[in-house]
């Protein structure tokens, strides 16, 4: 099952304005792995995902994704193999209708119209939005919103999920229940956020960016309490695994 | 600078009534807007000075109204805030054309009177007609059937992709004013300089987004044409609707209903 | 300055619509094959952002009045005169069909005077004239002005062109012209300014968004053969217009034969179109007997027979059968309302 894997060989990247935002990055991500990236603002994560959605090509190393190597010609490929979820699901809902949105990407794939259907119907059956099909998107919540750009990517099946930040603009409780929906799906997982305490509970393995380059790769739990690294990253311990200030104990 | 929340009130109320499930919503959105434009032609059509009979043309949209389940208050009340162009074109009607045309015992009216009179009526039965099509008929409707009446699909595509994100970067735009106006304490105007630059970062953000949104789209397999599945099927419901409207608007044209009733009844009566 | 369906005629709307039709088809099918897939989204969300700015107001120094930004002048220098007339045009359905702005027969003039003229004239002779092809700041500043305030007086000069073509409004042309053009020179300075100001600040923020569009073609390959492509669709709009003036004229005429006895209000030409307006009129009433008729069929009573007087019998049957016709509407309109189901 090599398609659901990413390798990425010292991968450097400079804007064209001369910033180096990633200065030889190399990790390997294999079948069904749920990855949290996470790093300071600025660290150079996003320049990553881009990268992994084929919409940045490397300026120096390689990039695997899947059965391909990253380049202009493999694009249409990478876009099959990798869902990217954007950060503001405002950018990803652009069509006139939900069900027309979840519908973009197999009608660019070109299904045939009663698939289409198909793929659409299960994609927001996952996510529990069966009953907003008709709706336009910018009448829906952040959570709605969020959904359903997660159900516009299930709709092309994709072996590999990237998200940007899934869980920032929710409260508390649709927070939970994305949570525990992403929990769920099965594919291969990169998620990129701020909110370590998701990344505990999603993620066993974890990538630290600090400065555009890899300060630690491990298991979350491990890095989540090495207080050293995570000062030295902008990071803070997980609320989860610091200890209670009640009671003196950790929740988990 | 409250108008710009109202303005986002006002689109989203529209879209709401769009939505609504009537027999006048089902009908094809080609037969609606074909419909209307009959309707507009006709009634733009009338002479300078025609009052009586362009007031049957009130059925149809009374009648849409009713039908299609729209508050008339609400329409009625959209068609007065942009009234003030046509009033100011027209109001100087009565002062330049002063012949007297009409006479009611020893009153004359002069024809200025009438004209502004039948440039406010019009006024009412084309806007009237034009925000009650996209009421029970919804952006998204209106340009379908553009669409499939022969529009380019650049054109609609992008015209769909602008009511889009109409709301985002209103709500942006919103967001940006009320931050400004939380700092200016009491000089609450905006000089052009600070405009001009509210106005430029509005503008970056909004090309950010562009950028953004295109490649979230070629993420999903974008090309460069936007894919349409909606199909639209003309009932007979359709023909009849686009048929019988149009055929009385012809006939509303050429024969002045008011007129001829008024005579009946004058006649009756006497 | 938006056009409204209720001042212009059929004609005038017409082929104004048909104008401006030809003109969309004409710039969708010169941004396809130009292709950039880009181009899409970011046309309809400047479109966007032009519909949000107008919706923000700024005073204008010394004057306590306030102005918001047209962006018809922006979007041409953002996105090329093709993709630009585009967006302008979807502003404007969405401005008629949300807002009432406008009118669905006005349509075709609005695009085209808020569209055509800032980006198929100001934009080639005025601003890529100004800019050339290597953009400075007080080059941008200088172009972005001086075309603005020439596509508004265009633009203001074709508004009173179609009402006065139309024949609704009073307004004879002189006096029209007279107050729209300084208005709009007013408007059109502090939109230029706006504009301007915008397009430094972009300037000064990402030069390549600028650039991008200012390198995109050489000025001095295509500007003839846009020029000529301008020339012609002018010839062809006026000569339709003409064509419809002339067609209708000797009607015209024939009236103005009869008035030469002591008659001096041929003199002005406004009053040329409202006599062949007006015989038009006289030839599609198909009831003479009219209670609102018009003061030409006055000056007509001198041909004893083919008028009747105008006599207040018609009148009030005309206003009983008037506001008899219209309670009749709401009364359908009651009948047919949806009977609310009580569950």
């Amino acid at each position: 099952m090599s398609h659901h894997i990413i390798e990425a060989e010292d991968l450097h990247y400079k804007y064209p304005d001369g910033t180096s935002a990633i200065q030889g990055v190399s990790f390997r991500i294999t079948h069904g792995e749920s990855v949290a990236i996470v790093g300071e603002n600025g660290a150079g994560k996003s320049t990553l995902l881009l990268h992994l959605n084929g919409y940045l090509l490397p300026t120096e190393g390689a990039l695997r994704i899947g059965d391909y190597s990253l380049t202009k010609e493999t694009l249409n490929e990478v876009h099959r193999t990798v869902g990217m979820v954007f950060q503001d699901p405002d950018d990803q809902l652009f069509m006139p209708t939900v069900f027309e949105d979840v519908a973009f990407g197999p009608m660019n794939l070109g299904f045939p119209a009663d698939e289409i259907k198909k793929r659409v119907y299960d994609a927001l059956e996952t996510v529990g939005m069966l009953h907003l099909k008709d709706r336009p998107p910018f009448k829906l919540s952040a959570g709605e919103k969020r959904a359903v750009a997660i159900a516009t990517v299930l709709s092309m099946s994709p072996n590999i999920l990237v998200m940007d930040e899934p869980s920032s603009h929710l409260d508390p409780k649709t927070r939970r229940k994305l949570i525990a929906l992403l929990g769920t799906f099965k594919h291969t997982k990169i998620i990129a956020t701020h909110d370590l305490d998701m990344a505990v509970d999603l993620c066993e393995r974890t990538l630290i960016i600090h400065k555009g380059k890899i300060a630690a790769d491990g298991p979350t739990r491990e890095l989540m309490q090495d207080e050293e690294l995570l000062e030295q990253c902008s990071l803070e311990k997980p609320l989860k695994l610091q200890c209670c200030s009640l009671c003196g104990k950790v929740s988990v | 600078m409250a108008d710009i929340g109202a303005h986002f009130i006002e689109i989203g109320l529209m879209d709401r009534l769009a939505t609504k499930d009537t027999a006048i919503h089902r009908l094809d959105p080609r037969a609606k807007l074909l419909t209307t434009l009959v309707f507009v032609a006709t009634v733009v059509s009338f002479g300078k000075y025609e009052v009586s009979a362009l007031l049957s043309f009130f059925v149809y949209p009374i009648a849409l109204i009713a039908r299609g389940d729209i508050p008339a208050r609400y329409i009625l009340k959209k068609i007065i805030l942009v009234a003030p162009f046509a009033i100011l074109v027209g109001v100087f009607n009565p002062f330049l054309d002063r012949e007297p045309l009409l006479t009611i015992g020893d009153w004359s009216i002069a024809g200025g009177w009438i004209s502004l009179l039948s440039i406010l009526v019009r006024f009412i039965l084309t806007v009237g007609a034009a925000l009650i099509l996209l009421a029970c008929t919804g952006i998204n409707g209106v340009c379908l059937a553009l669409e499939k009446l022969g529009v380019p699909r650049v054109f609609t595509a992008q015209l769909l992709f602008m009511y889009r994100y109409l709301f985002v970067i209103m709500e942006e735009g919103m967001r940006m004013v009320r931050a400004k106006r939380c700092r200016s304490f009491s000089k609450q105007d905006t000089g052009m300089k600070a405009f001009g630059h509210m106005l430029g970062h509005l503008l970056l953000r909004s090309l950010d987004r562009a950028q953004r949104i295109h490649s979230a789209m070629s993420c999903r397999g974008f090309d460069g044409h936007i894919p349409s599945m909606k199909q639209l099927r003309l009932t007979s419901g359709d023909v009849a609707f686009v048929a019988g409207w149009s055929g009385l608007f012809i006939i509303m044209r050429l024969y002045n209903i008011s007129q001829l009733l008024g005579s009946f009844i004058t006649e009756v009566i006497s | 300055m938006h056009m409204a369906d209720a001042l212009i005629s059929p004609a005038v709307g017409g082929t104004m619509w048909v104008a401006s039709a030809g003109l969309i088809g004409y710039c969708s099918k010169k941004i396809r094959t130009v292709f950039d897939d880009r181009r899409i989204p970011l046309m309809g969300v400047l479109g966007a952002f032009v519909f949000a700015a107008q919706m923000i107001n700024f005073s204008i120094p010394g004057t306590g009045s306030s102005g918001h930004l047209g962006g018809g002048m922006l979007l041409a220098v953002l996105l090329g005169p093709h993709a630009a007339f585009l967006v302008i045009s979807s502003v404007l359905v969405v401005q008629a069909l949300f807002f009432a702005d406008g009118g669905l027969l006005a349509l075709g003039c609005n695009m085209f005077n808020l569209g055509f003229f800032p980006c198929f004239i100001a934009y080639p002779l005025v601003f890529r004239k100004i800019v050339g092809d290597k953009p400075t700041p007080v080059r941008l500043c200088i172009g972005c002005t001086a075309a603005a305030i020439i596509g508004l007086q265009l633009g203001a000069f074709g508004v009173v062109m179609e009402t006065v073509f139309s024949d609704i409004s009073e307004l004879p042309f002189r006096t029209f012209a007279l107050v729209m053009q300084p208005i709009h020179l007013a408007i059109g300075i502090v939109e230029g300014l706006v504009t301007a100001s915008v397009v430094a600040f972009v300037w000064k923020a990402r030069p390549e968004v600028l650039s991008a569009v200012s390198q995109s073609k050489p000025v001095g390959s295509y500007s003839i053969k846009r020029i000529l492509i301008i020339l012609l669709a002018v010839a062809a709009l006026t000569g339709s217009m003409l064509s419809w003036f002339a067609s209708s004229y000797p009607d015209g005429l024939e009236w103005a034969m009869f008035q030469t006895s002591g008659s001096e209000e041929l003199e002005a030409p406004e009053h040329g179109i409202h006599a062949s307006l007006a015989s038009i009129q006289g030839s599609t009433a198909f009831l003479p007997d009219y209670g609102f008729a018009s003061p030409e069929s006055e000056a007509e009573e001198e041909l004893p027979g083919q008028w009747p007087a105008i006599d207040a019998g018609t009148t009030v049957s005309g206003l009983i059968g008037g506001l008899l016709t219209l309670s009749i509407a709401v009364l359908t309109g009651y009948i047919l309302r949806p009977r609310k189901v009580t569950p």
